[in-house]
Order: C-alpha cells, then structure tokens, then sequence
C-alpha cells in the first residue's frame, strides 16, 4: 500500500432550494505520503467540497457515493465516532478565515491542546507543555506569553498560526489546507506559505492544498488538479500544467489573470459566460458552453480523462484542437 | 488646470475608548500628512498591507468622515468645507465601489431602485443607459441582487456609481471578493468606462498584478504615510522603498517565471 489517499468516482448530491444539485461528479485521485496536492479552481466548482468530503464533514442531507480510502479504510458510510478518531488526530485541517474557525471564548493554549486531550488522553499540565512547544514550532513570537491569549488578542497572521498548531498536534499524517492565507496580506501569506512547507518538509505528512490563486500553487504543490463544475478537468505535475495548460478552462483561468510584469493599457482575456449552477449542470461537458473549442459531441456525455503525457490527463475530447 | 482631485496634507486621528480613567484616552494616528492629486480621467493605485491607512483615506476623499488636518478639494472646493447642501450636490462627481458585492447591494430592493438611489430625481432611462454600460440588460432592473452572480452584482454596484456621471470613482478592494475569471471581465469593464466616459480611478488594492493593469500611477502606503509613489512602471521596476521591496518580493508569482 504506497497511498495514503486514495479517492475514487467520488460523487455528493446535495439538496438545494433549485433542486437537487451534483457538486461532485466523479472525483479521483491519490495522495502518497509527503506528497503535496493542490486543487484549484473557481467558486463552486466542487474543491471545498472535496476536501470536506475526505474530512467527513459534508453538510446533512448529502449523498455520497464512491470511494475515500486513507490509509487503507474506507471513509465513505465510516460511522460518525470512527470518524472523529481520525480527524484532528491523523488528518490535521487548517481554514480560510482564523477568526470563525477559532473559539472567541477559550485561550489559544487550550485550543491546541484540544486535539491531544481528545485523542491521548494526556494531563492538561502536559498538554499545556506540548502546546507551547507546538506554539514554537510555528514561530509565535513570545509564544510563552501566547498561550494565555484569546483569539482577538491576536492577528490575522497569529490566528492562522494557531490554527496550524492545533492541527499539527497530534502529528498528522495528511494535512487539509482549504485556502488557508486568502484572509490575510500579501507579506504575512508568504510566512504562512513558508511555514505550511516548512512543516510539510520536515515532518513527511502530506499536504492537501486548496486555493483559487494559480500563483500560489505554482511555488506549493507538486501536483495540480484543475476543478470545474464538480470534476476534476485536468490532473498533472504542476510545472507541466503551468506549461501545457491542456484543457480548454486551464488555458482561460491561466490567460485571466494579470500578471506583474505585464504592463498596462491591454485588455485581459475573459472567459464568456458564467460558471454554471450545480443544479443545472449540462449532460456533457461542463465547460461546454464557454468553450471556443466546442463540438456538438461535447455535449453527449462528460468527457473522459484522455492522457496528455506522463501521470498528465485532462477530461476534453478536442485535446489535439486545444493549441 | 485644476485637477479633479488634490489631497493636502491629509490626517486622521481616531480616539480608542479610555482603557482607564486616571489616564486619557489613546489616540491611533491612522493618516500623517498624505498629499498627493489626480488629474481627470487619470487613475491612481493605493497599494499596502491591511492597518495602512488606504481605507481611512478613501473614506475621507468621499467625504464619510472629516480629516484631522489637512484637505481634500475636489475641483478646487474644499469638500470638507461645503457647507451640507452643496455637498449633497458635489457627491454626483465622486461615487463609491466597495469590495463585497454581496453586503453592498440591499437584499430587498430590486437593481432598478439600487441603481437609481443616487439620483435625486427618479429617471428610468438613466437606469436603462446606467444597465447597459456596464453590460446588463435592461430587463435586470425588476429582479433582486440574490438572481445575480459575484461578478454580475459588482457590475450592478459599478452602475450605481455611474449613474450620477462621477468625474472620479474611489473603488475599494472592487475585485477581491471576485473569482479569477470574473475579475478580469470587472477589470476589462472598468478601463473601457474609463475610455468611453473620462472617469478618474482611485483604485486601492492589495494586488500589485491588477493595480499595474489598471493605473497609471501608484501609492505606496505604510502605517499611514505615503512612502512611494510614481509612475506604475517606474515604481514597480525600480522599487526605491523597503516597503514596495517588500510587496513585490511578497506578491505571489514574482519569482514564477512562466
């Protein structure tokens, strides 16, 4: 067994007030361990989803079909308390927004030490001890002073710091970050990004990076998979998607951005159209009706993965087209 | 010429509640003496980390809050100075987009009302023209802002701002509650309003990338002094400042050569 992640066909139907709406429709892919994934992609379009899925924290009234095997288990149907034994204790999570995701009423101190009273059962004297080493271990400053802190007492920089120690307590061997520095400056997210690989490095767990920021991925991730309308459109090694950009949503997410560097005065190219509803997602490609490269075979069936080069696929029938 | 917009020596000073009553109470200095001026039709990029001040002075340029020093003249009237009435009708050349389109826009009145609130004279045409420049149809005007997407309720907030024909539009973070791709038809949308109309930007972001695109000249903020400022392009290549240093080595992608 090489996998520690391994997700499969991985579909969840949620019920919304437009009906019923697939947010995932098939999702595959695997994760060895001290290997780093990212997924990225726009609002919606199913990389949350992902993430809480393989947490087991799906909103109620979601179906899930498919496979998450960590591990060698089964995570899909896992009952709720078999679950809890695993979250927090081997995968570790980090959220985008600090301030929600942390208690306002109990010290940083015992937050981090939350996740090692759950699942070791240790004193509060030696949890408290363990918190202030893991408070150093992600480079708070006067991290003795800290831990006495309460949340608002704290930055935005801080907060996310905590965070990522009450996640690493129980030394986890995957790590769920879903946008973990869209809420704070730029300079203060390269730290975070820093620290996040930093851990990654040294400690061998894998990461799980989810953003919808490109740039972010480029310095991160060995692996990227590209999500629209609730799959996965394109997979491959980061520096070759950065290159190839096979899918036609690839080459319009990549192609919108302003790039530093690029000068002024041109205009951007746009993608035309809008991300579709998940309740009303088309039969065929999700990306059909945005697609300049569209056929009407596009629109028969979802597209399967078609191989681009090693470990490189990409969902699009008109791969040789796209150039 | 008098330029559209002339900020002189501008300061800003809040008063924290007493943290106890044998000493005063503290006093932030969030604005020191910042001056700059932008000529009609130009735009000019606030840029610098959260705390720096940028909010502060777009909310003084906009006349919410008054300075502690210095003034804002717009055309040449001391905006802070006017008396109420003849600030209410200078507020028709300086209009407002925020950064969350979702907060901005109320839930319970339809795009027509939203957009027509700033005049002073209901004027159903001036929706419909208002609608159309920012690429919605006229249709859109009887439905409520929750039938609209992220980048769609932006446009609606921009046309809200267009519809009293501003001279200057102070935009606040306008793209970063926006996906990827739908920020790059609000930035398209922005520079060809201000082709078509001659509309001055004050354009204050975090995002070094878009504020290149976007402005002709950029301000570098750091705990409420403006430490740099020039040309976009001289700026960003020859950085003089630690702090723009700092900014450009932080923003993502600088080190990515694609």
């Amino acid at each position: 067994m090489s996998e520690l992640l391994a997700v499969s066909d991985l579909r969840v139907r949620l019920d919304t007030a437009s009906g019923p709406a697939d947010a995932l429709r098939g999702v595959g892919f695997t994760l060895a361990p001290g290997e780093t994934l990212g997924l990225v992609g726009e609002s919606g379009c199913g990389k949350s989803m992902t993430a809480l899925a393989v947490m087991g924290l799906l909103p109620d009234g979601a179906r899930t079909s498919g496979s998450i095997r960590f591990q060698g288990h089964e995570l899909v149907g896992l009952a709720d308390e078999a679950m809890c034994e695993l979250r927090g204790n081997r995968i570790g999570m980090v959220f985008q927004e600090p301030m929600t995701a942390l208690n306002p009423l109990h010290t940083v101190g015992r937050q981090i030490a939350e996740p090692l009273r759950q699942h070791r059962g240790i004193s509060a004297q030696a949890a408290r001890a363990e918190a202030l080493r893991l408070l150093d271990r992600v480079h708070m400053p006067q991290a003795a002073q800290r831990l006495d802190a309460y949340p608002h007492q704290l930055s935005g920089g801080q907060r996310q710091r905590v965070m990522i120690a009450a996640a690493l307590a129980c030394g986890p061997d995957l790590l769920i970050a879903d946008e973990p520095t869209t809420a704070l400056d730029t300079t203060i997210q390269r730290e975070i990004l820093d620290l996040i690989a930093e851990l990654v490095a040294d400690s061998g767990m894998a990461l799980l990076l989810i953003s919808h920021n490109l740039d972010v991925m480029a310095q991160r991730v060995r692996r990227l998979l590209v999500m629209y309308g609730g799959s996965v459109v394109e997979d491959g090694p980061t520096e070759r998607v950065f290159e190839r950009r096979a899918h036609p949503y690839t080459r319009g997410l990549f192609g919108a951005r302003p790039r530093l560097g690029a000068g002024s005065g041109q205009r951007l190219p746009t993608i035309p159209g809008r991300v579709p509803e998940l309740a009303d997602l088309p039969v065929g490609c999700p990306f059909a009706d945005r697609c300049p490269w569209v056929v009407d075979a596009c629109r028969d069936a979802p597209p399967a993965a078609m191989p681009v080069g090693p470990a490189h696929d990409a969902r699009c029938i008109r791969l040789d087209a796209v150039t | 010429m008098t330029p559209l917009l002339q900020v002189e020596h501008l300061g800003k000073q809040y008063r924290l509640p007493r943290e106890s009553l044998w000493h005063s109470a503290p006093v932030v200095q969030a604005l020191h003496d910042v001056s700059f001026t932008l000529q009609a039709g130009r735009s000019l990029g606030i840029v610098g980390e959260s705390g720096s001040g940028k909010s502060t002075l777009a909310r003084l340029v906009m006349a919410l809050e008054s300075p502690s020093s210095g003034r804002v003249l717009m055309n040449g009237h001391d905006l802070h100075a006017l008396p109420p009435p003849a600030l209410r009708e200078a507020r028709a050349g300086f209009q407002m987009v925020f950064q969350d389109p979702y907060a901005s826009l109320d839930p319970r009145q339809r795009v027509g009302r939203i957009v027509a609130e700033p005049l002073t004279t209901p004027d159903p045409q001036r929706v419909v023209e208002a609608l159309d420049a920012v690429g919605l149809r006229a249709a859109d005007a009887d439905k409520y802002p929750h039938e609209f997407s992220g980048g769609q309720r932006q446009r609606i907030a921009i046309a809200r701002a267009l519809i009293t024909r501003p001279k200057l539009i102070v935009a606040d973070e306008p793209l970063s509650a926006l996906d990827v791709s739908v920020q790059a038809q609000v930035l398209n949308l922005m520079q060809d309003l201000q082709q078509q109309f001659g509309i001055a930007y004050l354009f204050i972001s975090h995002d070094l990338a878009v504020v290149e695109h976007l402005c002709d000249e950029i301000a570098v903020m750091q705990a409420g002094r403006i430490v740099e400022h020039g040309p976009t392009e001289h700026v960003l290549r020859a950085p003089a400042h630690a702090c723009t240093r700092a900014l450009l080595d932080a923003a993502p992608g600088s080190a990515v050569i694609l």
